[in-house]
């Protein structure tokens, strides 16, 4: 087609089944389309992304000559891609499409048929004028880094980097505790098979180590994101150990030789139930085996003055004080996001005690109190070191709850119904389970439920009211009672326990803000990170090449984490190993004619893109480096900047077509 | 010197009168001003506000607009009912427009205005917050030493508004109580019902629950029990007989106002502090020695 052909257009509005057609009056719309200046042919049909639906329009272009499309239907987001497809086939230029927004936009916003029709007509009327002044373009190809970073090295972060490296891509791994493991690496048991959480997830966690295709920082965060889709560079801060890793050889000598004979600092890998020294490592099973010296607990570090006993004892030098945070950088193509929930602070259901009233844990603290290697060795005791006769489990602190958060945290039931057999089976104690419902979907878990009431695990349907020490006879004396209103029997009970168990739900990282914004992520309302579709993009995001797995997504459980990683991994090794991506050409581009050459933009440009052209005295832009973010077009102070595909002679059309 | 305006409200004109006097006594030991509101009438209590919600609330705000006319900021009411009537008052039209128009027009009929800048404040908090810990550790005269005291909060001033101290773990008490010199013991009942108005209306429920705080008190071997509020005071005094004579247990604890307590330690005289209006003060007065 020559510039100066007289555009013939074709309109397509989509009754998308009752979307659209419910709302808008699309044969009023495509009669009025009809009326438009340039427009040769409009036409509704029922679903315009369908096979049908594209094969009308292939069919009119070469039929009908037509030059430039018009599609009224859902978002761009959807479908632009479609019809751009379905231009090309019929031989246009893609860019030679426009799509207008009748759906979200029109339809979904407004129960008001007239008004509804009138602003579908108006937007048709302005994208009608637009498509008339665009050019055609050729997206830009760009070469993908097939390498790939995981953030965070929990079970799914540890998944998605063995899937990947297994399939020969090189991976990055940053996690920001001393060992990757995370939450798994505290259990002891898992649900519903009750198999040892870590002979399961250990052997992953050394193939992690042991991986010639992954480079693992621990006790790292990764602090800034820069490039996009195939070719981010990524910048790690990693925090001193004061332990070289690339020397110690962990024999943990230094541990036993430290100044301090008694574990006397909490240990956060036990939530501080459990002491550790100032160089500690934060479980057996840790993986990089290499102690770790906390800066404020060690006397070295925060007096200057230390025997430094711990020195002496490392035979291979490897201590070294004068470590200082470190920045490494790394460029990847694709980036997996797997950094995980925190639990609710039971401090916000103050009726519940935690905090104030003691053998009052949540279960976190329980999961320790269970584990071989925790503070209790895996026998659950009370303050004064006794085994607890009798046990309650709270269901949904901090969950189903619209004082805290509303949604379920579909994880809580199960967990609950194995530290009830847990407890049980270490202490012989009576446990008692206080639920809403019981939500036990997943393979094999209503078996496990029924498994655990034939045990004869008791179970109280009802949301517990508080916890109290506020004993009304003898027997009450000394132990923490359950006010809860029994929904089944009717009544309000008070059952007097030794123990109280929390079981608190799941929550979005505390810094899973900084981290979004890092990333360009959007979330939910609850703040957990979103998908780019729920049902048919689940690991994808609205940042190309960035993809989510785990709890960081939403509350999940093991078996699900581990899905949701292999499928992350599935995708990001789709993006890498097709080589290219293709870019999309909305570039800034300069008019040497109205360049004054003041180099304002140079200044604003976030990437970098604008080079001066010292010769010429005007800007030059670099294709590659720019986003097409637009900055530079608006502060030019000439107007000497315009954008591909967004020009402002474009979006005056647009603009004048809707006031029109 | 602060001044603060002062709601007394019925109770402390009645059977609460050791707490207005010792309240009185001890605000002017610490050399705090209050001045009783000029034509002040019922606060509506926790009764009206269920009838008629409307009057409950301009019955309530007239007070506050009594106040705001006197010029004062900080309305101090002693008694539970009432700092909890008013404070439901200031808040609700603080939150809801359309009640606030409705009892401003009211009010103005009356020629009075109410424009939210009075502030409902409770005596205890008062004490700790404006006068402060340091001021009336230096006033206390006679540490009660070897005292073992309850305390005890009631419901009004914890729930549902926190303007005094948080509702599930209160302390201001305990710390008013440290400061006389006397140990707070630890009272898990602190803030469980007193029986209210149920020790008229369905007294084995009313009886029941005052004798689930003094067997508490008991247990704890408390030798008095701190209280903030008349109906509080009056129930848990008053039953001990009858509890005595139902039960067969015998008590035999005298029941403070934390102003009395705080007046013993600053050196006031029983009559003072109306100490001789209490019906178990002997027992209190060989403590004291």
């Amino acid at each position: 087609m020559s510039p100066d052909e007289r555009p013939r257009i074709g309109v397509y509005v989509c009754d998308c089944g009752f979307n659209i057609l419910g709302t808008v009056d699309v044969p009023a719309v495509v009669e009025y389309s009809k009326t438009l200046e340039g427009v040769a042919v409009a036409r509704e049909y029922r679903y315009m992304c369908s096979d049908p639906g594209q094969d009308l329009i292939k069919k009119d272009v070469k039929e009908m000559g037509l030059n430039r499309l018009v599609v009224a239907a859902c978002s761009p987001w959807l479908h632009e891609r479609t019809f751009r497809k379905t231009a090309a086939d019929a031989g246009l230029n893609p860019f030679l499409f426009h799509m207008v927004n009748i759906r979200e936009g029109v339809s979904w916003v407004t129960a008001d048929k007239a008004a509804a029709t009138e602003k579908a007509k108006v937007l048709v009327r302005a994208g009608v004028r637009r498509v008339a002044l665009q050019e055609p373009l050729e997206p830009r190809r760009e070469p993908v880094n097939p390498d790939v970073l995981v953030l965070g090295g929990g079970i799914a972060g540890i998944h998605a980097a063995l899937t990947l490296a297994n399939a020969g891509k090189r991976v990055t791994l940053v996690e920001r505790e001393p060992s990757i493991g995370g939450n798994m690496a505290r259990f002891d048991k898992t649900f519903p098979t009750l198999d040892c959480a870590s002979c399961i997830l250990t052997p992953k966690m050394t193939a992690v180590k042991d991986h010639p295709n992954i480079t693992l920082y621990t006790y790292s965060e990764v602090v800034q994101v820069d490039g996009f889709v195939g070719n981010f560079e990524v910048t790690i801060e990693r925090k001193p150990r004061y332990v070289r890793e690339d020397l110690c050889i962990g024999c943990l000598k230094c541990i036993d030789e430290c100044v301090y004979r008694d574990l006397r600092f909490p240990n956060a890998f036990d939530l501080g139930l459990g002491k550790r020294k100032p160089i500690y490592v934060p479980f057996p099973q840790a993986v990089p085996l290499k102690p770790v010296i906390d800066p404020h607990d060690c006397l070295y570090l925060k007096l200057g003055k230390c025997k430094l006993t711990c020195v002496e004892a490392c035979e291979v030098d490897a201590i070294d004080f004068a470590m200082k945070p470190e920045r490494v950088t790394v460029q990847v193509g694709a980036i997996i996001v797997a950094t995980g929930f925190q639990p609710f602070d039971a401090r916000r259901k103050p009726q519940y005690g935690y905090g104030v009233l003691p053998n009052v844990v949540t279960a976190l603290e329980a999961e320790r109190l269970l584990s071989p290697t925790g503070p209790t060795e895996g026998v659950p005791k009370l303050k004064d070191g006794t085994l607890p006769k009798t046990v309650g489990i709270i269901h949904c602190v901090g969950s189903r709850d619209e004082n805290t958060n509303a949604y379920c945290s579909k994880v809580c039931c199960m967990y609950s119904l194995k530290l009830a057999h847990l407890v049980k089976e270490r202490t012989g104690a009576e446990v008692y389970n206080f639920y809403i419902d019981m939500r036990t979907p997943g393979k094999g878990y209503e078996e496990f439920y029924k498994k655990l009431l034939e045990e004869g695990a008791k179970l109280v349907r009802g949301r517990v009211a508080e916890v109290t020490n506020a004993a009304l006879s003898k027997g009450e004396t000394g132990k923490l009672i359950i006010r809860v209103e029994d929904t089944l029997a009717g009544q309000v009970r008070r059952i007097p326990v030794d123990m109280v168990v929390l079981s608190v739900g799941m929550e979005p990282q505390a810094d899973a803000r900084e981290v979004r914004r890092r990333l360009n992520l959007s979330c939910g309302s609850e703040g957990f990170f979103t998908e780019l579709h729920p049902k048919l993009a689940p690991v994808s995001t609205a940042t190309d090449g960035v993809f989510i797995a785990g709890a960081c997504q939403g509350p999940k459980d093991i078996p699900e984490s581990v899905a949701q990683a292999g499928a992350a991994a599935a995708e990001a090794l789709a993006l890498v190993d097709r080589g290219t991506v293709e870019v999309q050409p909305y570039v800034a581009v300069v008019d040497e004619d109205l360049c004054s050459g003041c180099r304002i933009c140079l200044g604003l440009c976030p990437y970098d893109a604008i080079e001066f052209e010292a010769e010429k005295k005007v800007a030059r832009i670099t294709e590659v480096k720019c986003k097409g973010c637009g900055v530079c077009v608006v502060g030019c102070p000439s107007t000497a900047i315009d954008q591909r595909h967004f020009r402002t002679s474009y979006l005056l059309e647009e603009v004048a077509g809707v006031l029109a | 010197m602060t001044e603060y305006l002062y709601y007394p409200g019925c109770s402390v004109k009645g059977a609460g009168q050791p707490y207005e006097r010792s309240l009185l006594a001890v605000f002017r030991a610490l050399g705090q001003g209050l001045t009783e509101i000029d034509d002040w009438n019922c606060c509506g209590a926790t009764a009206y506000l269920s009838v008629d919600q409307d009057m409950a609330l301009l019955l309530a705000s007239r007070n506050l607009a009594l106040a705001e006319r006197a010029a004062g900021k900080d309305v101090v009411a002693p008694c539970s009912g009432c700092f909890l009537a008013l404070t439901k008052a200031q808040e609700t039209l603080k939150e809801y427009p359309e009640h606030r128009a409705r009892v401003v027009e009211a009010l103005g009929r009356a020629q009075l205005a109410y424009r939210g800048t009075a502030r409902v404040r409770h005596p205890l908090e008062v004490l700790l917050r404006d006068v402060g810990a340091e001021e009336i550790q230096r006033r206390v005269k006679r540490p009660l030493k070897h005292l073992r005291v309850a305390p005890y909060y009631g419901c009004a001033i914890l729930r549902p508004y926190q303007s005094v101290d948080d509702a599930h773990t209160p302390h201001v008490l305990e710390d008013l109580i440290r400061l006389t010199g006397a140990t707070a013991v630890d009272f898990a009942h602190k803030s469980r019902c007193c029986g209210g108005m149920l020790t008229t209306g369905v007294q084995t429920v009313g009886l029941r629950l005052v004798e689930i705080l003094l067997d508490a008190a008991k247990q704890v071997e408390a030798d008095v029990i701190v209280t903030t509020c008349p109906l509080c005071q009056y129930n848990l005094e008053v039953y001990q007989d009858r509890l005595r004579k139902v039960t067969g247990n015998r008590y035999d604890i005298p029941i403070l106002y934390f102003t009395q307590l705080l007046g013993l330690a600053l050196g006031l005289s029983d009559a003072e502090l109306g100490m001789d209006m209490l019906l178990r003060v002997p027992v209190l007065a060989a403590v004291k020695a």
